[in-house]
């Protein structure tokens, strides 16, 4: 099958630290493939990279066989920050939000037609937060308030979605609806890359696993990924014990 | 002396009515731009841009064009500079700003004390409302309907743009492009303001509205409301407060505006600190959703 992203040799510094090295990694449509690695290794950096936020020093991105540029274009790429990311005190509601995923295909002013009302009822509806769409989003939990971006995601159409570490202060119950919904996606034939450190939801959630420590330490099953020898080198130390016990 | 004296008796002179216009004018463009500025935390880059145009309407008034042209010349050169010191030394961005704005500044002052005429110019530092000509109103009218176009039409890209650019930019709406736009808005709108409370107070003018609107409300829509109207209202007491007090017209609306915003921080319904605290124990159980409290 053709892969929905294509990195070849990528290379990204920022300033002295490099950050991504010689990455090379094709991710295929209708899987969840889960992006782990400790903080520095360079996940957020490859999501980046993917949308074309950064350019690489070296190599090349391909999102759909197209350059990121193009493929951000088409309304291809949906992303779901990680929570730092988002000043949850901002005056907006949860249709603004995921109404933002409309904004790729409506006219210069971004003023939204009924198909468009109609796309993002149904978005809401299906992360389960239909009753609260006039909510501002401060006034949600964690969890409710990644299945906003979710949504804007789901509203956009989008054909890929990166998830920024999702599970990330999120409740057992949001985690497991969050899981469902990307299976879902998935099987929509979507492609689901999520990057995460949250070991213990990775078999239910993902089909293959990626372990990244600037480069691609591993690449398969999601057991081949969490085994005691691929994790060590990629996290230094063996964090798979204080995950279970937590 | 009745109230309606009191309310009618400066509108016999053509320079109170000329001063109202152009105050409630430049309220209401910088008040609705303040709203993005609160939100994004650009309130000390709206200080610089603010600082930063004089030296650029000063040459614009010695070789005869329009002050906005140079205005947005001398904004953009800011913008750049701050952007260049952050990027390419070990100086941080709040620093650069604090170099670069006061510098241009500076820049300006000696400018206009080489200038013969100063007289214009100087309204321009400290603001003039009082000795605005027809021909003033005419231009500060004639920018803040462009600004004011602008952010009406756009306001929800740059409303994007304010709360997640990196989304804009994955679904290719350039996060740049949009930043560049509230800056030169935020030039142009210096301008404006500037001729009414002078190049020092513009500032007050640029976030105090929005900070306000902010505590009041959890709707960007109606922060866009409020802040206009709460700042025409200001500007509209302060110039009768300077009318009868015979004090400086310029100081007096942004005490206004910024005793206004100390009650609304005070008393404020929603997220004042007196009413926070009485609505308190009630806010807890209203925020959590019966999801979460089941869970």
């Amino acid at each position: 099958m053709k892969p929905a992203i294509e990195v070849a040799g990528l290379s990204v510094h920022y300033g002295e630290v490099r950050a991504l090295d010689d990455v090379s990694l094709r991710v295929s449509p209708g899987r969840v493939t889960g992006l782990i690695g400790m903080n520095g290794s360079g996940k957020s950096t490859l999501f980046k990279s993917i949308m074309g936020v950064i350019r690489p020093d070296r190599g090349s991105v391909l999102v759909a066989g197209a350059t990121p540029a193009a493929a951000r274009r088409r309304g291809l790429v949906g992303y779901v920050p990680q929570s730092e990311d988002v000043d949850r005190a901002f005056p907006v509601s949860v249709r603004d939000v995921a109404m933002m995923g409309r904004y790729g295909r409506l006219g210069f002013t971004r003023r939204a037609r009924p198909q468009d009302r109609a796309a993002v009822a149904r978005a809401l509806d299906r992360v389960g937060l239909a009753e609260y769409a006039d909510r501002q989003i401060g006034q949600l939990s964690g969890g409710q308030a990644k299945r906003v971006f979710l949504a804007r995601g789901i509203a956009q159409d989008a054909r890929i979605l990166l998830l920024d570490e999702p599970f990330a202060g999120v409740d057992k119950r949001s985690e497991a609806t969050i899981v469902r919904l990307l299976r879902e996606l998935a099987a929509e034939g979507r492609t689901v890359l999520v990057s995460t450190h949250d070991l213990h939801a990775l078999p239910r959630l993902a089909d293959e696993a990626v372990v990244l420590l600037r480069r691609v330490v591993f690449h398969g099953t999601v057991s081949g990924a969490l085994r005691p020898e691929t994790l060590a080198p990629a996290f230094g130390v063996d964090v798979l014990a204080p995950e279970r016990a937590a | 002396m009745s109230i309606l004296e009191l309310v009618l008796e400066p509108l016999r002179y053509g320079f109170m009515v000329r001063a109202l216009a152009t105050t409630v004018t430049a309220a209401v463009v910088c008040a609705l731009l303040s709203c993005w500025l609160v939100l994004i935390g650009w309130s000390l880059m709206g200080d610089a841009v603010s600082h930063a145009v004089l030296p650029g309407v000063v040459i614009a008034y010695i070789v005869g064009v329009p002050f906005a042209v140079g205005a947005l010349v001398s904004g953009a050169l800011a913008v750049a500079l701050i952007g260049a010191i952050r990027d390419a030394s070990r100086v941080k961005e709040d620093a650069a700003i604090g170099i670069v704005f006061t510098t241009l500044f500076a820049l300006g002052l000696v400018l206009i004390s080489v200038t013969p005429s100063q007289t214009d110019l100087n309204h321009i530092v400290f603001g003039n409302v009082l000795g605005v000509s027809a021909a003033d109103v005419v231009q500060i009218v004639v920018l803040a309907a462009v600004a004011l176009a602008a952010l009406v039409v756009k306001r929800r890209d740059l409303t994007l743009y304010a709360f997640d650019p990196t989304h804009a930019h994955a679904i290719g709406i350039d996060p740049k492009r949009l930043g560049a736009l509230l800056l030169g808005l935020l030039a142009l709108t210096s301008v404006v303001a500037s001729q009414v409370v002078g190049v020092i107070l513009v500032v007050a003018m640029l976030i105090v509205p929005g900070a306000t609107a902010y505590l009041l409300t959890d709707r960007f829509g109606r922060m866009l409301l409020i802040a206009p109207a709460m700042s025409a209202l200001c500007a509209v007491v302060g110039i009768y407060l300077s009318y009868w007090l015979d004090a400086s017209s310029g100081g007096l609306v942004v005490v206004v505006q910024g005793a206004v915003f100390g009650l609304v921080f005070l008393l404020g319904p929603r997220h004042g600190v007196a009413g926070r605290r009485l609505t308190r124990p009630r806010r807890r159980p209203a925020g959590t959703s019966p999801e979460e409290a089941a869970a």
